[in-house]
């Protein structure tokens, strides 16, 4: 009896001090949870709010409610009989946009692959003086990087320059101002996004399977495909994600490369709150997106959860 | 040919780095592994026997020399173009598939047909006695199930040489020892040659047909387990291989087939002489301490005991200061037959004592 007395005191003990830990574990994460709240949850609440108010005349909302904002994305109403008319150019714009993003993450993943590889393999004593050149462009604004990006592509540019030089064209090639230029700025300003966690997850890649897999008649290709790119999805998914959604948003690359003639979703948003002054549609806009890019990843992921589950059962 | 090669190493080496820091890993090393050989390279950690088990693999392209596979150079193929399968130390099972999927990559890689894939699969699962969990992950399998996926992934692919990385230092000792006979059993079963490597002697002599003694990227000696351990050619063999008394002793006449040694403390050993080992000449004597018997006496006496189990080991100190080590069975009843401080005669019986090249 007097044991077990003893074994159920140490065990309460026990559970007391696992509480006390798990609490302050939780303490930990308090400052940033109180950040994120304020500055994070707090505007968006107060945004999905003003996407459903009348917008005021000089900027700032009427407290009437509407749902005006979102039919007016996809659809115009006349004045004259109130009839709506779909018009496709908010919808061209965010297409243009997720093509935009698309390509950039297709493009960043297929240049930071080889380089994290790279990174990865060098002996460990190199490996922070790589990770140290990847985030050197990151010591200098993004606004100068890509105003230097602009002097370099424009007409008169070093590369229009050169080739002239060389012979290779007669008139300037009109980069500046395209969709490339911008996919060109939002490549360069987002390559370290995803070479960093490609290169976290292929550092943590035991290259002895990399060797197991040419022992066992796998040629180069054949080990990227089956056994490099698997071991490196994590960092893969990390890689896109953090390049993709920023890509999403972005403003100022193809506000600067773009020329404000090339509208993203980014640059569409901020005119709503600039020289539009229409602060609930800009909210909308923002929603719209936000719906459009949290469906997007929740379908990703019930396909890979729905995968694993029966690669397990 | 019945004695084929497998494998022929000529005069390879192999050095890692340039310059100053350059390390030569092995040193014009020349072997013939037989087929259908259990082969094994023994050696202390960083003497060549692992560079020269990847060099036969292709992870690592000789520096000099060549290398035959069943005799075909095979020096610069890539090890996916050389028939043979390693098991990897560490074991490298793909963490990302299943045990099936593991054992079939290597067919897969090589385009065998679905249903023999699936049937050879099935079969290596029984051959290593794990029908039934090609569907686990091996992060699922235990250490030694590990080991047994790895042997069946290697061995699906039904390869020329199997190259073994020292597979069972990772397993705990029962494990390990059940693994010995495993091993052996499926090496006669599969006819497959087998090329061993470990740093533990033990399993270097229980398991092999022939044994390549390596240190300092050379063989040191090359032969069956019996003429390595009782005929050790050098210091470095003798040491490295069970436990062994080191007497400096200086020749003094002959005794039959044999000469006379007279080491320090009244000790005369009777040894095989070896060449350039003349009268008067100093030389170094290995004896096992298992081969020497102790009686009552007086030509020195018991310093020190240790009881191993079956056998007790005994520091006897000479009158010269010098000591030996002498190991002794026990009595039936598990008594010592000696204790400290007990003057004791040596007996060492004729050839018992090895003479040694350097």
């Amino acid at each position: 009896m007097a044991v077990a007395a003893e074994a159920s005191h140490i065990a309460l003990v026990q559970a007391a001090a696992e509480r006390r830990f798990l609490l302050n574990r939780r303490r930990l994460a308090g400052p940033a949870t109180i950040i994120v709240g304020v500055f994070g949850v707090l505007p968006l609440i107060i945004m999905l709010i003003y996407s459903f108010l009348v917008p005021a005349t000089y900027g700032g909302v009427e407290w009437k409610f509407t749902i005006e904002n979102y039919v007016g994305f996809l659809f115009q109403r006349d004045i004259f009989d109130d009839t709506l008319q779909f018009v496709p150019d908010y919808l061209q714009i965010y297409f243009r946009t997720f093509v935009l993003a698309g390509f950039t993450t297709v493009a960043s993943l297929i240049l930071g692959f080889p380089t994290a590889y790279f990174m990865a393999t060098r002996p460990p004593s190199q490996r922070n003086f790589w990770v140290f050149l990847i985030t050197l462009p990151f010591w200098t604004n993004l606004l100068i990087r890509t105003y230097a990006i602009q002097l370099i592509i424009r007409d008169e540019g070093l590369v229009n320059d050169a080739l002239k030089g060389i012979g290779v064209i007669d008139q300037p090639l009109h980069i500046l101002y395209t969709n490339f230029a911008i996919m060109l700025g939002l490549l360069y300003s987002f390559l370290p996004f995803m070479v960093l966690p490609l290169y976290t997850s292929l550092e943590k890649l035991d290259f002895r399977l990399v060797e197991a897999g040419f022992d066992l008649y796998a040629t180069r290709s054949r080990v990227l495909r089956r056994i490099v790119i698997p071991l490196a999805k994590p960092g893969i998914i990390a890689g896109c994600i953090l390049v993709f959604i920023p890509a999403l948003g972005a403003y100022v690359t193809p506000l600067i490369l773009g020329g404000g003639k090339q509208h993203m979703i980014g640059s569409l948003i901020a005119t709503q709150f600039g020289t539009s002054r229409n602060w609930p549609f800009g909210c909308a806009l923002a929603f719209i997106l936000m719906a459009i890019v949290l469906l997007a990843l929740l379908a990703y992921v019930r396909s890979t959860t729905g995968k694993a589950q029966v690669l397990h059962g | 040919m019945v004695d084929a090669a497998a494998v022929e190493a000529r005069n390879v080496s192999k050095v890692f780095g340039t310059g100053a820091d350059a390390v030569r890993a092995l040193d014009g090393v020349s072997v013939t592994i037989r087929a259908n050989e259990f082969f094994t390279l023994l050696g202390p950690s960083g003497c060549g026997k692992t560079t020269l088990l990847r060099l036969i693999a292709g992870f690592e392209l000789p520096t000099a020399g060549e290398i035959l596979l069943e005799g075909q150079h095979v020096e610069h193929l890539p090890p996916y173009q050389r028939p043979v399968n390693t098991v990897f130390q560490s074991y490298a099972l793909f963490p990302h598939m299943t045990v099936a999927q593991n054992i079939a990559f290597g067919l897969e890689m090589r385009n065998v047909p679905r249903p023999d894939i699936d049937a050879t699969v099935t079969e290596m699962l029984g051959l290593v006695k794990m029908a039934g969990l090609g569907g686990r992950r091996p992060t699922q399998l235990s250490g030694g199930q590990q080991q047994r996926v790895a042997l069946a992934r290697a061995l699906a692919n039904h390869p020329k040489v199997l190259l073994l990385d020292e597979p069972l230092s990772a397993l705990d000792l029962k494990l390990r020892q059940g693994m010995r006979t495993e091993l052996k059993n499926l090496q006669k079963t599969t006819g497959i040659t087998f090329i061993f490597v470990t740093h533990d002697q033990e399993e270097a002599l229980t398991m092999s047909d022939r044994i390549a003694v390596m240190s300092q990227g050379k063989i040191q000696q090359l032969g069956a387990p019996l003429d390595i351990y009782e005929q050790p050619v050098n210091r470095f063999v003798a040491d490295f291989i069970g436990d062994t008394n080191f007497v400096t002793a200086t020749i003094d006449g002959r005794a039959g087939d044999y000469v006379r040694c007279r080491c320090g403390g009244g000790l005369d050993l009777l040894a095989s002489p070896i060449g350039g080992a003349g009268h008067g000449s100093k030389v170094t004597l290995a004896v096992r301490p298992e081969k020497i018997m102790l009686k009552p006496g007086d030509l020195g006496t018991v310093a020190q005991t240790v009881y191993v189990g079956t056998d007790t080991n005994y520091e006897v100190r000479l009158g010269d200061g010098s000591s030996i080590s002498v190991r002794l069975q026990n009595a039936a009843d598990g008594h010592a037959q000696f204790t400290v401080g007990d003057g004791v005669a040596v007996d060492v019986p004729a050839g018992a004592a090895r003479m040694l090249q350097d």
